[in-house]
């Protein structure tokens, strides 16, 4: 029988289902015209929800459900973060879905329970409830990409994006099945107790596991479906996924390998240095070519998984690893601020018919309103790690956790393929200052207080981003 | 805090005021906007000054510094570090003097998004005293990375026709060179514990000492150092970047690109590859003075072929910063002191012959020299002082320019008298070969002279006189934003003592370090 204790461990979790099951029911009786009612309500449980995460901050570690959950300072801080991502997801959402017609209360209480499955994936402790998670995140997710579903581009998203899906979360599956085969348990201590050190069928396992995220976080070569689906589904929703989804996958990543395949790192470290590499090179190599706004942050968004699993390859080194976990978290946490301020920015330029994405629809859009102009700036230099913004800060930390575990070579591709990033975010910058444009601007309160409060976080904790470091550091994996 | 016990952080912020004033004026009140900007600039010179009385020249360590701590959680160690010292000194007052002339000078030029171009030049100031006062790694790089966002505006939102492929290039150039060097930032952070740099020099010296960094190591992190450094001054064959910047950027954008920006990149050298790389500075010593005596002789040739009187001068600078860098690796009190000053001179000398070129400009909106001629009689003002600046620019004894590249050839002659560095060839090669770009400097200033300002009257006048009003000679204002160069290149070329005075201490604390670590080393 769980106990009340068990239920404790998932505190968060339980009340935000509770309140997305009620918002589901509530929603039926809520008119076609008042939707914005059950915006404010799946907002609010949001905002509860953090709340009561953020009263666990420091707390201490515990496990739930016969070891199937856990809860300590890495699920409190990137609970904190999907939370955080789930209202800024809402609040971009707020005045898109109701201009382009796709106001529907499911909406918002999809999304509330993609964000069920982001936080219980955080939480896993073992393989089986990793798998749920995925499945409880990713499904909502499919959904909302083909919301708009009078779009063929929208239908082919969620279509491509359910498909490729599936066709991952095999993957991780028998990753799984195999993984239990060769240990007998499908807990992550539980693993690490029993293993074989390592064996061809634990590393096998481990590796279809890496290929099953790898996909969900976008690496580079199980990338392909990014660029259509970010372009295809409704902007709001590519803006919460790129952020959400990302952090989800990495979550769950750094929680199995670090817990359960230390002892692989002697195999796993190249791939991922492989894979990190690769995906540095290509996300941004493919970038350059773009001319719309939303493929060229979909490939973007692959650029800084490549980022983020730098992170990864010092896992196995215990004098390094803290510190380049620590380093990755802050960096998803820079990706996530910039990314929903860009997502922002591109919401308030786009146009019905998915007009006004191109981006050379940004044409003269600081002389018209120079301080989405600006915002956009600060996110492109973000995105390119230039100061003053928090993306410097990020790649500061990451380069620095990398260079402390010997990688040198993999620190250099790093810096390389920022400055090929420069690129084509410059571009969007020389768009908007240095060519002549007549463009308009959709001005909504939620979504200007989304980019504008993300351009404020990205240039502001840049210069203070002390408490995101201990708390990123103390976030840390026992 | 008291901002009046931080004299260095006040006036490296203080544009910032400006900046915020300016958000608030409305953009169409251009000459508000303007006065705004150069008040504000002025204010910082003033304050800069105020920082000079405080300066004590007899010390040759960093002044009024602060020292604070920033981030020193999660195993970080990064402090809010700013300092003055007899290297940088100067350095700051050339910026905290060009900027109000810079911005005098777009009085009329710039009619266009005044209020941007304000907000971006006064930005540009706080990144360029920031690299010149920061002592921590850390907000080094940051000031160092942040004053590319606002030149990248300048040239390309009020640049010529090509100014979106100049900006870019400009940018990508140069972000190029500083990526490899943070690499070497973080390394040494993390070798040595700490991103100040006094620290740094002490923590490295014991670690080569006792093998913790070897010296192939040693000369990898200088490369990187130098990779920043060397494309920002530029040093041959880095220098491509230069010429499209320069003729594409606004003549406000070029008189501080050639005045200070380019300094970031000798000050770079001065403030961290010598300290901090001594050893590899030695071995290296040759090599750049190889490449910076090609750079003094390509950069005099390829001015010599210009037909375009902006690009003329732009290349001139690849010369005379070749002569910079040639004094400072000369490693010894001559030639650092001597290419200090002569950084300054430069960015006299180039930012008046900026500023002249974008006069005439303003005017003919032409920069071809063979459409121009017989210019001194019909704007004498103009062209007598384009003769003194061009003269000073050539070296004439009696003006700036003579006595920056005279200590200098004296310092590279003494190089490797004493075994030392520059070896296997003398110091008096090098010095000899550069001589030469001083003679080649005198056929190009004086060639560009003869055809723009004597001879008969070039087309120009009477194309000018076409549209209804003849060419006109400077007026006060402009010569108000000339007449304070002049001063300095009068100063320092009759009477330079007060200048040397100011940095020798430091120098000669450097020069000593140098020759312990390479006694160390044998």
């Amino acid at each position: 029988m769980p106990q009340s204790s068990d239920f404790q461990t998932i505190l968060p979790l339980t009340i935000l289902t509770v309140w997305a099951c009620v918002l589901l029911l509530v929603d039926l009786f809520i008119p076609k015209t008042q939707k914005w009612i059950t915006a404010t309500l799946a907002a609010a449980g949001l905002a509860v929800t953090l709340g009561v995460t953020l009263a666990q901050l420091g707390g201490p570690a515990s496990t739930g459900f016969s070891g199937m959950v856990v809860q300590d300072g890495f699920s409190t801080f990137l609970n904190a973060l999907q939370l955080v991502c789930g209202l800024l997801g809402v609040a971009l959402a707020f005045g898109y879905v109701k201009r382009m017609g796709l106001e529907r209360g499911e909406y918002y209480t999809l999304l509330l329970f993609s964000v069920i499955g982001m936080m219980l994936m955080v939480q896993a402790a073992d393989l089986i409830m990793v798998f749920l998670a995925l499945e409880m995140l990713s499904i909502p997710l499919y959904v909302l990409a083909a919301f708009n579903r009078t779009q063929s581009a929208s239908e082919e998203s969620g279509l491509k994006y359910f498909l490729l899906g599936a066709f991952s979360t095999g993957f991780v599956v028998y990753g799984i099945a195999l993984v239990f085969g060769a240990t007998g348990t499908t807990n992550l201590a539980g693993i690490l107790a029993s293993a074989p050190t390592s064996g061809l069928l634990l590393t096998i396992g481990a590796a279809l596991i890496l290929v099953g995220f790898g996909f969900k976080v976008a690496a580079v070569p199980f990338h392909m479906w990014t660029p259509d689906v970010y372009q295809g589904a409704p902007t709001s929703v590519t803006g919460f996924m790129a952020a959400g989804a990302k952090i989800a996958g990495f979550a769950a990543l750094l929680r199995v390998f670090s817990t359960a395949f230390p002892a692989l790192a002697v195999d796993m470290t190249d791939i991922l240095w492989a894979l990190s590499a690769l995906t540095m090179i290509g996300g941004n190599l493919l970038a350059i070519s773009q001319s719309d706004i939303k493929r060229m942050l979909a490939y973007s968004s692959i650029a800084h998984a490549g980022y983020i699993l730098m992170a990864f390859v010092p896992y196995g080194n215990p004098d390094v690893a803290p510190v380049s976990i620590a380093a990755g978290l802050f960096y998803l946490v820079a990706y996530a601020v910039t990314n929903f301020g860009a997502w922002g920015v591109v919401i308030a330029m786009e146009k019905s018919e998915g007009r006004g994405l191109a981006i050379s629809d940004y044409a003269g859009l600081a002389k018209k309103h120079p301080v989405l102009a600006a915002a956009m700036t600060v996110f492109m230099l973000s995105l390119i790690g230039f100061p003053p913004t928090l993306g410097l800060v990020g790649k500061f930390y990451l380069f620095r956790a990398v260079l402390s575990g010997g990688f040198v070579w993999l620190a250099v591709i790093g810096v390389v393929t920022s400055l090929i990033s420069a690129y084509y975010y410059l571009r969007v910058v020389v768009t908007m200052y240095m060519h002549e444009g007549e463009p308009t601007v959709e001005r909504e309160f939620w979504l200007d207080f989304t980019w504008g409060l993300s351009a404020l976080a990205t240039v502001v904790l840049s210069f203070i981003p002390q408490a995101l470091f201990v708390m990123a550091s103390s976030a840390l994996l026992k | 805090m008291n901002f009046f016990s931080e004299p260095l952080t006040l006036m490296t912020f203080f544009p910032l005021v400006g900046v915020l004033v300016l958000l608030f004026l409305p953009s169409d009140k251009k000459n508000v906007l303007r006065w705004t900007a150069l008040v504000t600039s002025l204010i910082t010179f003033g304050i800069s000054l105020w920082v000079l009385t405080m300066f004590r020249s007899a010390n040759p360590d960093l002044q009024l510094v602060a020292k604070y701590d920033w981030i020193t959680v999660a195993g970080w160690n990064i402090q809010y570090h700013m300092g003055v010292d007899g290297l940088s000194i100067l350095l700051v007052l050339l910026t905290t003097f060009l900027t109000p002339i810079s911005i005098l000078s777009t009085w009329t030029a710039v009619e266009e998004r005044v209020k941007d171009f304000m907000i971006f030049f006064t930005l540009l100031e706080v990144g360029m005293l920031g690299v010149f006062l920061a002592q921590d790694l850390f907000l080094f790089y940051i000031f160092w990375e942040f004053t590319l966002v606002p030149m990248y505006f300048l040239i390309g939102i009020w640049g010529g026709p090509r100014r979106i492929y100049a900006a870019i290039k400009f940018f990508l150039y140069t972000m190029a060179g500083s990526i490899l060097m943070l690499l070497a930032i973080l390394f040494v952070g993390i070798q040595a514990g700490t991103f100040s740099v006094p620290d740094l020099a002490a923590n490295l010296s014991g670690m080569y000492a006792s093998g913790l960094i070897d010296p192939k190591t040693q000369m990898m992190l200088f490369v990187a150092f130098a990779a920043a450094f060397a494309i920002k001054v530029p040093m041959w064959p880095l220098h491509s970047w230069l010429p499209d910047a320069h003729v594409e950027a606004p003549t406000a954008g070029s008189v501080i690109l050639a005045g200070v920006l380019l300094k970031m990149g000798t000050y770079g050298f001065l403030r961290f590859n010598i300290p901090l790389f001594p050893n590899a500075t030695i071995a290296a010593a040759p090599w750049i003075a190889l490449l910076a005596t090609i750079g003094i002789i390509y950069g005099a040739a390829v001015s010599y072929a210009q037909s375009d009187v902006k690009k003329l001068v732009a290349y001139s600078s690849v010369s005379h910063l070749g002569f910079v860098m040639l004094g400072m690796f000369a490693l010894n009190a001559q030639g650092i002191s001597g290419g200090i000053l002569q950084m300054v001179n430069h960015g006299l000398s180039t930012g008046a012959l900026f500023l002249l070129v974008g006069m005439i400009y303003e005017q003919t909106h032409t920069r071809e020299i063979k459409v121009y001629g017989g210019l001194w009689k019909i704007t004498p003002v103009f062209g007598s002082i384009m003769l003194i600046v061009a003269l000073s620019s050539m070296g004439l004894p009696g003006l700036n320019g003579f006595v920056g590249e005279f200590t200098i050839l004296l310092g590279a002659w003494g190089a490797g008298m004493d075994g030392g560095s520059f070896a296997p060839m003398g110091g008096v090669w090098w010095a000899g070969l550069s001589a030469l770009g001083v003679i080649m400097a005198a056929i190009y200033i004086l060639f560009m002279f003869q055809r723009m300002f004597l001879g008969p009257q070039g087309e120009i006048v009477d194309e000018v006189k076409k549209h209804g009003h003849a060419l006109r000679d400077l007026n006060w204002r402009e010569i108000l934003t000339i007449v304070p160069i002049l001063i300095f290149i009068f100063w320092i070329g009759l009477y330079p003592a007060p200048f040397f005075n100011l940095m020798a201490p430091a120098v000669d604390k450097m020069v000593a370090a140098l020759q312990a670590a390479a006694m160390a080393m044998h």
